[in-house]
């Protein structure tokens, strides 16, 4: 057998795993893995300009075709770089490879140039990572590191290669299967706790479904849906779960939280009975604590252990696969509905449809001023949604926004930074997916704060081919943060306020992406289809009305019946009177 | 309440630091933390003292089973296993003392490992309480230095036979 070096088993064993594309940054410690994939084409290196975007693209090509995304960065600061990205991963399940270069074996713990304790700088941002000692060593363990990052609950695996690993050889067989003793997911659910979340469903008249980013993770969107239309069950989505089941379906309730529609946090408050799958009662679901779901019974179907009774009390805890899980529920549940579903469940959905009409979703658009960040959006939901495009946003009023208004019909077409909630995800984001899918409507909604922490990445849109449409609600603020400041800390805006925001459209054209303005509220559906039709990356820079907050909006630590809606008169008062941010900002795109 | 649990863990580099860094990462509680190769040698067996409420103690067991590196997490309840710590003692001696320091090491059946015309190190095995006990009593001597192994623990395998069983968490992730 010839032997091969530590570099050409690397690419040997991405070629194995099915890997068509990596996000990469070159460093010394890398450059032999780098020489070897130049002189290769089954594998594509789309070279970025900063490690953390590489992982980033990672995770928006992860998110949109649900298999591990790859990056390769070098030692040191390429490594420290990359870190945001990991824990960001981590926090979300993102399943992603992350393979660092290292100093050579013997200058590990010396000090040596560029060295980082890459395995001690990852352990808490990671699944599993590997220092690979031994060139016989590297090829089960990219195995390992592949299988590992896809399976149970999924999340990022750090390999971590020595620069001499690289260069030494040796006789190359890739596994054919993996098995490690202290990790055996449970993937089947436990037939009896099935059976008794059966019985819990039928004798509950006030059920809600309440899905999580596991069931994007597992691919369990059609048995959802199946379980929710054969009982008539409505349906909360998670942020992490948008698409997973179609926004616009008669049963959907819309996101549930903080920023969720008022008519599932009501939903939640005053079911009976909580069906969770693939979500983990994040603090931004429950509120507060003692008084979530005052009066259901909980159902807790997940993967992943730790995740139940973590954060609040579980009647039935369910481990196991999403999928596997809600289609054994769906048998039994199939064998014992009778009767009419929809008339069965009619008290609750009259409740239900009274606290829609109550308090829907939205926002007024006057013609002739400034244009809503929620009109925006919603205008470019509505003119995008029979393409099916997939949808990246960064952190902020602006995630919310698109959390609340693109009602995606499927899964893995929604990527947001949940868990960290990252600021300057979004872009990158994007560009992995359209890497994966390069005839794909790519859409970015990114915040003018936001999109400024990776702007750089319009150099690899340009030089790579990635024509995303990246939309900047600009409203000159750090809005989400300006927002809090005038809910509770009567509108003193410490540090939001970007009163140097750059010219997008210039900076694009800078980088040879195309820039567009769109300025009123008629230009708005022009402009929008205008830069859909241009094949090249684009900045479509929307100044909007800088002071629209985003409701409803639970506080953090609230109750989640008791949101508040609008504007509180105070804050009204202030804006209109004594408006201490309107006079202070020289707002010179809208003046000019 | 305390707990005692058990760990079997892959004996490789990195496999502490990870039990380690999930004690400190998510705040609970560590008393003790002993750990040693077993007879396969790529395998140890650590012992964690530590404490918390049932909701607690339920999320360690489980953070615990979650580490890949962790292949077996026992809960020993106090009454179905044998504890034990083994603890170094240096005694200051005068010699009016030195009959008595021997004395209370024959009451612990401890052994005096060290000797100098001023001093003793008494070794003594025992359970908390025996160890607590001794210290008590040889600390009016004049203690300069103590040294404790932290505490090791086994399943009882004659009660593990009849009555409750210590529970190992099936092995999930
Ligand atoms: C990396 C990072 N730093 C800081 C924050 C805290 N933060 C949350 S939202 C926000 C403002 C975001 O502003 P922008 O991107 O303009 O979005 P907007 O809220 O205005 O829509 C900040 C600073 C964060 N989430 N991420």
């Amino acid at each position: 057998m010839a032997q091969l070096t530590g570099a050409e088993i690397f690419v040997e064993a991405l070629k194995r795993e099915g890997v068509k594309t990596i996000f990469a940054l070159p460093g010394g410690v890398v450059l032999k893995i780098f020489d070897v994939l130049h002189q290769q084409c089954d594998v594509e290196v789309i070279l970025t300009r900063h490690e953390q975007a590489a992982g980033h693209m990672a995770e928006g090509y992860a998110k949109a075709t649900g298999k591990p995304g790859v990056c390769l960065i070098t030692s040191g600061p390429g490594m420290t770089n990359v870190i945001t990205a990991l824990a960001d991963a981590y926090m979300d399940s993102v399943p992603m490879v992350c393979f660092s270069g290292q100093v050579p074996t013997a200058m590990i713990g010396n000090d040596a140039f560029q060295e980082a304790d890459n395995i001690g700088l990852s352990r808490p941002c990671t699944k599993y990572n590997f220092l690979v000692k031994d060139v016989n060593d590297l090829a089960q363990t990219i195995k390992e590191a592949f299988y590992i990052a896809s399976t149970g609950r999924p999340g990022p695996v750090l390999v971590d290669i020595p620069k001499d690993i690289s260069m030494d050889k040796a006789d190359f067989k890739y596994p054919d299967s993996v098995s490690i003793r202290g990790y055996n997911p449970t993937y089947e659910g436990s037939k009896w706790k099935i059976k008794q979340a059966a019985d819990a469903i039928m004798k509950s008249r006030r059920p809600i479904l309440y899905i999580g980013g596991g069931v994007q993770l597992s691919g369990a969107s059609q048995e959802v849906r199946e379980l929710a239309e054969m009982t008539q069950i409505p349906v909360d989505s998670t942020l992490m779960a948008l698409g997973a089941f179609p926004g616009g379906h008669p049963l959907s309730l819309g996101m549930l939280g903080m920023h969720g529609t008022y008519v599932a946090n009501m939903a939640m408050h005053y079911s009976d009975l909580v069906i969770a799958i693939g979500a983990r009662f994040d603090d931004r679901v429950t509120g507060k604590v003692s008084e979530f779901c005052p009066n259901a019974k909980i159902i807790h179907i997940d993967i992943d252990p730790t995740s139940i009774r973590k954060n609040i009390h579980v009647d039935i805890p369910i481990v196991g696969d999403c999928k596997r899980v809600v289609q054994e529920l769906n048998n039994v549940l199939r064998a014992t509905v009778n009767g009419d579903q929809k008339e069965l469940r009619k008290p609750w959905w009259d409740q239900l449809n009274e606290w829609k009409a109550e308090h829907p979703l939205s926002y007024q658009q006057d013609p002739d001023q400034l244009i809503k960040p929620q009109y925006l959006i919603d205008r470019v939901f509505q003119l995008t949604r029979d393409r099916d495009p997939i949808v990246s946003t960064d952190v902020g009023q602006h995630q919310m926004w698109s959390a609340q208004y693109f009602q995606l019909a499927n899964p893995n077409t929604w990527l947001t930074s949940g868990g960290l909630g990252t600021m300057g995800f979004g872009f990158p984001a994007a560009l992995g997916a359209q890497a994966a899918f390069r005839d794909r409507l790519v859409l970015c909604i990114a915040g003018d704060g936001s999109v400024q922490m990776n702007t750089q990445e319009l150099a690899t849109a340009v030089v790579s081919n990635l024509p995303v449409k990246v939309f900047i609600i600009n409203n000159r603020f750090h809005g989400m943060v300006r927002q809090w400041q005038d809910l509770f800390y009567e509108g003193r805006y410490a540090s939001s306020y970007l009163d140097q925001t750059p010219d997008f459209v210039k900076l694009a054209e800078a980088y040879g992406a195309a820039g567009l303005r769109i300025k009123t509220p008629n230009e708005v559906d022009d402009g929008i289809r205008e830069a859909i039709a241009i094949d090249k990356p684009v900045f479509i820079d929307v100044p909007v009305d800088q002071f629209e907050n985003c409701y409803p909006m639970i506080p953090a630590g609230g109750c989640n019946h008791e949101m508040i809606l609008e504007d509180p008169p105070e804050l009204r008062k202030r804006q209109t009177t004594g408006v201490k941010g309107k006079k202070e900002s020289t707002d010179t795109i809208l003046t000019a | 309440m305390e707990h005692i649990i058990s760990v079997t863990l892959e004996n490789k580099s990195g496999a502490l630091s990870r039990v380690a860094g999930l004690f400190s990462g998510r705040g609970f509680n560590i008393e003790s933390l002993s750990v040693a190769p077993t007879l396969d040698p790529t395998v140890s067996m650590m012992t964690i003292v530590t404490s918390g409420d049932e909701r607690i103690i339920e999320q360690i067991l489980k953070q615990l089973n979650k580490i890949i590196d962790v292949i077996k997490v026992v809960d020993l309840n106090e009454s179905e296993a044998v504890g034990r710590e083994t603890a170094l003692i240096k005694v200051h001696t005068r010699s009016e003392d030195r009959a008595e320091a021997l004395r209370i090491a024959d009451i612990f059946r401890a052994n005096v490992v060290d000797s100098s015309p001023t001093s003793y190190t008494i070794e003594v095995t025992g359970d908390v309480q025996k160890i607590q006990a001794i210290i008590q009593l040889l600390q009016p001597l004049g203690i300069k230095e103590i040294v404790r192994t932290g505490r090791i623990a086994i399943a009882r395998e004659a009660l593990r036979a009849v009555a409750s069983q210590p529970r190992p968490l099936a092995k999930a992730n």
